[in-house]
């Protein structure tokens, strides 16, 4: 069964540095290094202490508020490093890896008979759990609630994302895994979206509703599919998973191993050869960033795409859900009467002596600069034009500013999540936080609301 | 010169003249930061190009109101040529003349006390200085009288942008359109000076009483006195009639508007529906005449019986929807509100226009009631939407909490 689904309004942003389709092994990392700040609102307590070894896919911590939430080690070694903050917030985990991977083997439940209850304790207790995240709040899934439908989006419309139609290839036994045992977690639906015309391998997927989407970005957010196809309420809760992610919990319900080995786009205008790279997570990125070689040297490295990766260095570690590196040319230069001169090499949604709209098939060389300074909101009607949901984007940043949280309610903030606002924030001619500001309101909303 | 003004803004950095300098530097050069959380990649826009669009767009009405302002003045000293030539009568050195030596006092009037004004809140406050009146002191000289004395407009700017916008917070904040405060305070504060038929052509009111007397009423100030005009429709839609500065060229205004529209700057939406709600109102008063329930001595009745559709080339309507009724801070903003938003202008300008023989001129006054009424459209409007989802509420799927006892499927009401 598949349904059509065209999303008109959004922005495609097209940069140059997409990466290449071939696969090359990355060089294997020596320290793995696990960021906490990917696991937003898990305050972690510690299983193992500084020094002592782990398996690959033993637990390393588990979630304070719930625990049997274990979260474990993408490779067996040495924990070498409790890295701290403030007030010895954990920051991150660095593990020196062992040269002879060695890993912890679960006992697998048998799928055709398991239940539900039985599936997420397995998932809970090897690792499998952080993968699965939730709406409202965009977090790893509370495991006491069950959601009324999952949503997998297995389409990218990200600048320079990597393509899951190519990662995916061959790995429909695991994906088919994952997918029976979410089902058995869900009464509901479980929705899977691709592009139009794609061959994705998860389209022969079973036990699945089956979803084809077209259009701009953010036609291949989850957020943007969620709204189109069943909107969540208050009270409701749905799951999203990533397609990739997909394919690690398959492994583990099918082996009982936790295979942290990921293929990773590395992409932008900064590499010389753009390419994919079969890595683990965690893995330093230099092990794959030299190989391809840098232009330049001073650029920004992000973790995930250009709109809602995080912000790392050449000693960073790849992050718990990224399938994409990015780097891209700091913007950290004047320019001379930059605001009213007729522009050429950067994107813009108006035609206020600017161009891009004259090629819309163009690639651009975009640089970290924000082409202008923070101010209060002025102009009005320009998110609508890349914001496909039913909500009214404007007044609902404005609700999260003023921490209103009834207007948060009513206005929708239950359906979106930091990345749906990426979009808006990269045209916003105020040069607002978006997506910092929804994740402030969303915080402040399940503080309150529980 | 990039790295002096990159070294003199580490210097200024936590100072209190920081704002100040940055305003100049960031004008000269868009500034050198980055990303730092969220998307890391930008588009092209920022605010000064925003703002920047919109003097573009105003720019041909400054230089024909320029020429204009000769043109009346020679017009009502020698009387208006009978063979109109638009190089040799209009377009000449002598009228520009007049122009930059009346109207450009009036431009550099505006922005000196307004930005002076900015500056000192930034300075003051401690914020950026915010591009919100390169547009406001733009807009300023083009809606008042050419003759308008200078303190008196310098007064109304610091009114206007103190009490019209700083007091709110500053640009974005505001509710009354700044522009259209300093109007309105002008208009109430100094009546003699911005109605009758001394205030349109240069050197008009010093003129008054001697033997070189001179006047130039405007269309709308002889239909509100019942009395005949003498432009055409062409005069009309050129411009070549008395009226405010910048606000008599219905063509450039138009082609203004087209360039916003396509520039994407200023909302389509509220210029289309207030030039329906204008044409609405015009027809109704039409309607009211053909259908003889007013008879002729009335004084409404040479405003009524004027064509509905020329309503749209006098007086500053036109104007007024396509620069100052498109004000994104103090119109509507949703898309749907917009609708209505820019209905209402053009339908209560016509109104007042026509109702107030005192001062035939209602489109300040319109916008501005708008402005204080676009929060409570708007409301409506995200209601809407609101309701929209409580209605989806009611089907809402929601499972008990495994740690719940009760194993159901909730129906919320």
């Amino acid at each position: 069964m598949s349904k059509d689904i065209r999303i008109r309004k959004g922005l495609n942003i097209n940069l140059v540095g997409a990466a290449e389709q071939t696969i090359s092994k990355a060089v294997t990392s020596n320290v793995y290094a696990l960021n906490l700040d990917d696991f937003h609102g898990i305050t972690p307590k510690m299983l193992i202490k500084q020094g002592e070894e782990v398996k690959a896919g033993e637990a390393l911590f588990y979630n304070k508020n719930n625990e049997a939430m274990h979260f474990v080690s993408p490779v067996s070694g040495e924990l070498v490093e409790i890295v701290r903050g403030a007030r010895r917030k954990i920051l991150t985990l660095k593990i020196l890896a062992d040269k002879e991977q060695d890993y912890a083997i679960n006992k697998v439940p048998d799928l055709d008979t398991a239940d539900g209850e039985a599936i997420k304790s397995y998932l809970l207790q090897c690792g499998g759990w952080p993968f699965i995240k939730q709406r409202p709040y965009d977090v790893i899934a509370d495991p006491n609630a069950t959601p009324k439908a999952i949503f997998i989006s297995g389409y990218a419309t990200a600048p320079l994302a990597a393509d899951p139609d190519f990662i995916l290839k061959d790995k429909e036994q695991e994906i088919q895994a994952a997918v029976i045992a979410l089902g058995k977690m869900t009464p509901g639906k479980i929705h899977v979206t691709i592009e139009k015309s794609s061959m994705s391998p998860l389209r022969d997927l079973k036990g699945v509703e089956l979803h084809r989407i077209s259009g701009p970005h953010p036609a291949g957010l989850v957020g943007t599919q969620i709204n189109k196809i069943d909107p969540v309420n208050k009270g409701e809760v749905v799951w999203t998973l990533s397609p990739q992610d997909l394919v690690m919990l398959g492994e583990l319900l099918l082996t009982g191993k936790f295979n942290a080995e990921r293929i990773v786009a590395l992409a932008g205008s900064v590499i010389k050869d753009p390419k994919y790279y079969k890595t683990k997570i965690g893995a330093e990125i230099s092990t794959f960033l030299y190989a391809s070689g840098v232009k330049v040297d001073r650029f920004r490295l992000i973790n995930g795409d250009v709109l809602t990766g995080t912000k790392t260095n050449t000693e960073g570690h790849l992050g718990f859900y990224n399938n994409t590196v990015t780097a891209i040319p700091e913007g950290d230069d004047y320019e001379f009467f930059g605001w009213n001169k007729p522009v050429f090499n950067k994107i813009s949604t108006t035609r206020a002596l600017t161009f891009s709209w004259l090629q819309p098939k163009k690639k651009y060389d975009l640089d970290t600069n924000t082409n202008g300074e923070h101010r209060a909101f002025v102009v009005t009607g320009q998110y609508e034009e890349v914001f496909p949901m039913d909500i009214y984007p404007l007044q609902l940043l404005k609700a999260c500013m003023v921490k209103d949280l009834d207007e948060m309610e009513q206005l929708g903030l239950y359906e979106v999540a930091p990345e749906d606002f990426s979009l808006t924030e990269f045209i916003c001619i105020s040069k607002q936080p978006h997506q910092q500001i929804i994740r402030e309101g969303l915080d402040l909303l399940q503080k309150e609301l529980g | 010169m990039k790295e002096k003004l990159h070294q003199l803004k580490l210097k200024y950095q936590g100072k209190k003249m920081a704002p100040a300098f940055n305003a100049l530097h960031t004008f000269l050069y868009t500034p050198n930061e980055t990303t730092h959380s969220g998307s890391h990649v930008r588009g092209a826009d920022d605010l000064k190009r925003t703002m920047n669009t919109v003097i573009l767009a105003l720019v041909p009405c400054l230089l024909f109101g320029m020429f204009n302002a000769g043109y009346q003045h020679y017009s009502a000293i020698n009387g208006f040529p009978e063979s109109f030539s638009l190089f040799n009568d209009f377009l000449t050195w002598d009228n520009f003349l007049v122009g930059i030596t009346t109207v450009l006092p009036l431009v550099i009037v505006s922005y000196g006390i307004g930005l002076g004004i900015e500056f000192l809140f930034a300075v003051i406050k401690g914020h950026e200085v915010e591009e919100g009146y390169l547009v406001t002191g733009m807009l300023v000289p083009l809606i008042i009288p050419v003759d308008t004395p200078l303190w008196m407009l310098a007064i109304a700017v610091a009114f206007g942008v103190v009490i019209g916008k700083e007091v709110f917070g500053g640009t974005g904040m505001n509710i009354l359109n700044p522009a259209l405060t300093i109007r309105a305070f002008l208009f109430f504060a100094y009546p003699t000076w911005m109605s009758g038929d001394k205030v349109w052509v240069h050197e008009a009111v010093e003129r008054a009483g001697t033997a070189d007397a001179i006047s130039g009423e405007t269309v709308l100030g002889s239909l509100a006195q019942g009395s005949d005009y003498s432009y055409s429709l062409a005069d009309m839609f050129f411009g070549f009639i008395p009226g405010s500065v910048g606000e008599t060229s219905t063509l450039l205004i138009i082609l203004g508007g087209l360039f916003l529209i396509f520039s994407k700057i200023a909302s389509w939406r509220i210029m289309v529906s207030a030039v329906i709600g204008a044409l609405a109102m015009g027809l109704i008063f039409n309607g009211i005449i053909d259908a003889g329930w007013l008879p002729e001595y009335s004084k409404f009745y040479a405003l009524m019986s004027f064509p509905y559709w020329q309503h749209l080339l006098v007086g500053g309507l036109a104007f007024g929807i396509v620069f100052m009724a498109t004000d994104p801070v103090t119109g509507s903003q949703t898309n749907k509100g917009k609708w209505y938003y820019g209905f209402f202008i053009g339908f209560l300008s016509v109104m007042i226009r026509v109702f107030n023989p005192g001062y035939p001129e209602g489109v300040f006054l319109a916008i501005l009631l708008m402005n204080v009424f676009a929060p409570t459209i708007d409301h409506y409007v995200v209601r809407g939407n609101i309701k929209k989802r409580l209605k989806r509420f009611k089907t809402a799927t929601i499972y008990p909490k495994s740690s719940d006892e009760v194993e159901l499927k909730t129906e919320t009401a």
